[in-house]
């Protein structure tokens, strides 16, 4: 496509600037148009939740049908848990595989492993709930915290492994050039050097995949279930908040509607406040998409 | 960047192949799970395999009481509520990138884009959550009515108006993968030089025939994005599941409820009656892994082709 085939027909030239003005409208209103719903979910959500969220939510379980009142203590007590097992899962195989994915790159094993980093995180979610079912569930004969957790580290280290590897990146080569000049070896300065000036994206980027895992509900159906009653054991069903929010969504009362408003609007402002951190710590550094 | 990295030539210290090799261990971990998950999945379907063969992809019979399975309403659905998501949201998208790149001063972009990436992350849970309160009852009284008295005479929307069903479910998914379209397009036209744009202008372009040029030029990667966008789509289970209306029937209209391979998986599998009925779902999904498999093969590879170069 060369600027002269463009160009091609230049006699009319009060056409071509209405064609201009029209086009360049419509990509204005574009813009419009892909703000307004997003920013509207989010003050509808958060305008609901407030006015919903109370010292109950956090302090109370849900009470049985009927009956008003009552919290998500277990399911927020739940979901931590799960972020945790997620955590201990998928954060040291995301950040050794950027590792490698970034301080190895002139390997072509590497090339692959970064194409099928990014296949796994299109894989859809409920796929990585029915991995952990076959993997978990169905050995162990019953729904688990294990399992659901297992499922949110998978999801987690696409997003850890790509941050890490960016994050990486973005270290100087002159740094990792004169910690080797001064005779320390790779390994030492990769996790000396390399590693220590890059970990504040690191860790910011840990807490983006923790928050998305937070709102992982798919893959969390038929593993780890969701329980009304306080459960710590990691080999029972265990609540999570966007379980419980799913489930009183669904239902018809209006109560447990207000409660699942008021899940939701924590969940939102968890991932606003994370991607805010994100923001300030990537502050020029970083501008591609995550 | 690659190119001023020192190679050490001297031979390697312990240290220095312990670590390489553990990182390596890991990142080929993510190869070996993707692979397992292929494995158990195509494992854990046998029975439904066997039972049904191809016929299971053609058959719309989906009966878990007499254990007859078929997954076209599924599929339907799936396919009919993803493509209308891209249909409404590529033009939206590109033209959402293009204000933001092209027209829009660097002081108001830098807020917008941290606020669409924001709302990106949102969970899914809340957009349906949102389109079953708010979103459904606006399709219900205003914009069905509308296009049935205006465009009433096509078959697609005829027939009662739920509020739910896969023109919610399209207009919901084409807001969640927005975003992501616009963010990929807006990094193309990024590696697109500016040089060009400027030649165009020296030769007496407008502004919209240098912006189409850059367009133009990066429409591989814009396509790339496009074809990343309807890999979510397909993909997205709860926000569809709370919206779509979740009946396995194939209709015309796009008023009517329908039901998506995810929502299925997402409403049945925990109660699934027995393990034929189990099979069949995870064949559902072994299906689902493998179109979603396909389509982020060749967005990756489009989008690469394009970034590559810049």
């Amino acid at each position: 496509m060369t600027a002269e085939s463009v160009l091609k027909s230049p006699k009319n030239l009060k056409r071509r600037k209405i064609m201009n003005s029209v086009m360049i409208s419509l990509c204005i209103a574009a813009g419009f148009i892909t703000i307004v719903p997003l920013i509207y979910i989010f003050f509808y959500t958060t305008q609901s939740g407030i006015s919903s969220l109370n010292l109950d939510f956090f302090t109370q379980l849900p009470k049985p049908v009927g009956e008003e009142g009552g919290g998500m203590a277990n399911a927020i007590v739940g979901s931590l848990i799960l972020i945790t097992i997620g955590g201990i899962i998928g954060i040291p195989v995301g950040v050794l595989s950027g590792i490698y994915i970034s301080e190895y790159s002139k390997n072509v094993l590497s090339t692959i492993v970064k194409f099928i980093t990014d296949i796994l995180s299109g894989v859809p979610s409920i796929i990585i709930g029915i991995f952990a079912y076959g993997v978990i569930v169905i050995p162990m004969q019953r729904f688990s915290a294990l399992a659901g957790g297992f499922a949110l580290g998978i999801l987690m280290i696409p997003t850890v492994a790509k941050i890490t590897e960016e994050m990486l990146r973005l270290v100087p080569q002159s740094l990792r050039e004169a910690s080797l000049a001064l005779g320390v070896s790779r390994w030492k300065t990769t996790l000396r050097v390399v590693l220590t000036t890059a970990s504040s994206g690191i860790v910011t980027g840990i807490l983006l995949a923790i928050a998305r895992a937070a709102g992982e509900t798919a893959p969390l159906l038929f593993t780890s279930f969701g329980n009304v009653y306080w459960q710590t054991n990691i080999d029972e069903p265990m609540a999570a908040l966007p379980l419980q929010i799913f489930t009183y969504a669904i239902s018809p009362f209006d109560d447990w509607h207000r409660q699942a408003w008021a899940g939701a609007f924590v969940l939102i402002f968890l991932v606003f406040i994370v991607n805010l951190l994100v923001r300030f710590v990537t502050r020029n550094k970083f501008s591609g998409n995550l | 960047m690659e190119e001023s990295r020192i190679e050490i030539k001297s031979k390697k210290k312990l240290g220095d192949i312990l670590f390489e090799n553990l990182t390596l261990i890991f990142a080929l971990m993510i190869v070996g799970l993707v692979v397992f998950i292929s494995i158990e999945m195509y494992i854990d379907s046998a029975e439904s395999r066997e039972r049904f063969g191809l016929g299971f992809i053609f058959s719309s019979n989906w009966d878990p009481v007499k254990e007859e399975f078929g997954a076209l309403p599924f599929i339907f659905g799936t396919i009919v509520s993803s493509l209308l998501a891209l249909l409404i949201s590529l033009p939206v998208s590109i033209g959402a990138a293009v204000f933001l790149s092209e027209i829009v001063h660097k002081s108001v972009r830098t807020p917008i884009s941290f606020l669409i990436e924001i709302l990106a992350a949102i969970p899914s849970i809340i957009y349906g959550f949102w389109g079953i309160f708010v979103f459904a009852p606006f399709m219900r009284n205003t914009v069905q009515p509308i296009l049935q008295s205006t465009l009433g005479f096509l078959p697609f929307f005829k027939g009662t108006m739920y509020g739910t069903g896969l023109l919610t479910a399209g207009i919901i998914l084409a807001i969640m993968i927005t975003p992501i379209i616009s963010a990929i397009t807006r990094d193309v036209l990024k590696a697109i030089p500016v040089s060009q744009r400027e030649a165009a202008y020296a030769l007496g372009a407008t502004k919209w025939e240098a912006i189409k040029m850059a367009l133009l030029n990066a429409r591989s990667g814009i396509l790339g994005g496009a074809v990343l966008g309807l890999g979510r789509a397909i993909g997205e289970t709860m926000a569809v599941t709370m919206v779509i209306g979740n009946k396995a029937q194939i209709m015309a209209s796009l008023f009517e409820p329908a039901y998506s391979m995810a929502s299925v998986i997402a409403n049945e599998f925990a109660e699934a009656s027995g393990s034929l009925h189990v099979s069949s779902l995870i064949e559902v999904g072994f299906i689902l892994f493998g179109v979603t498999f396909i389509i982020n093969s060749l967005a990756r590879l489009l989008i690469y082709s394009v970034t590559r170069k810049a």
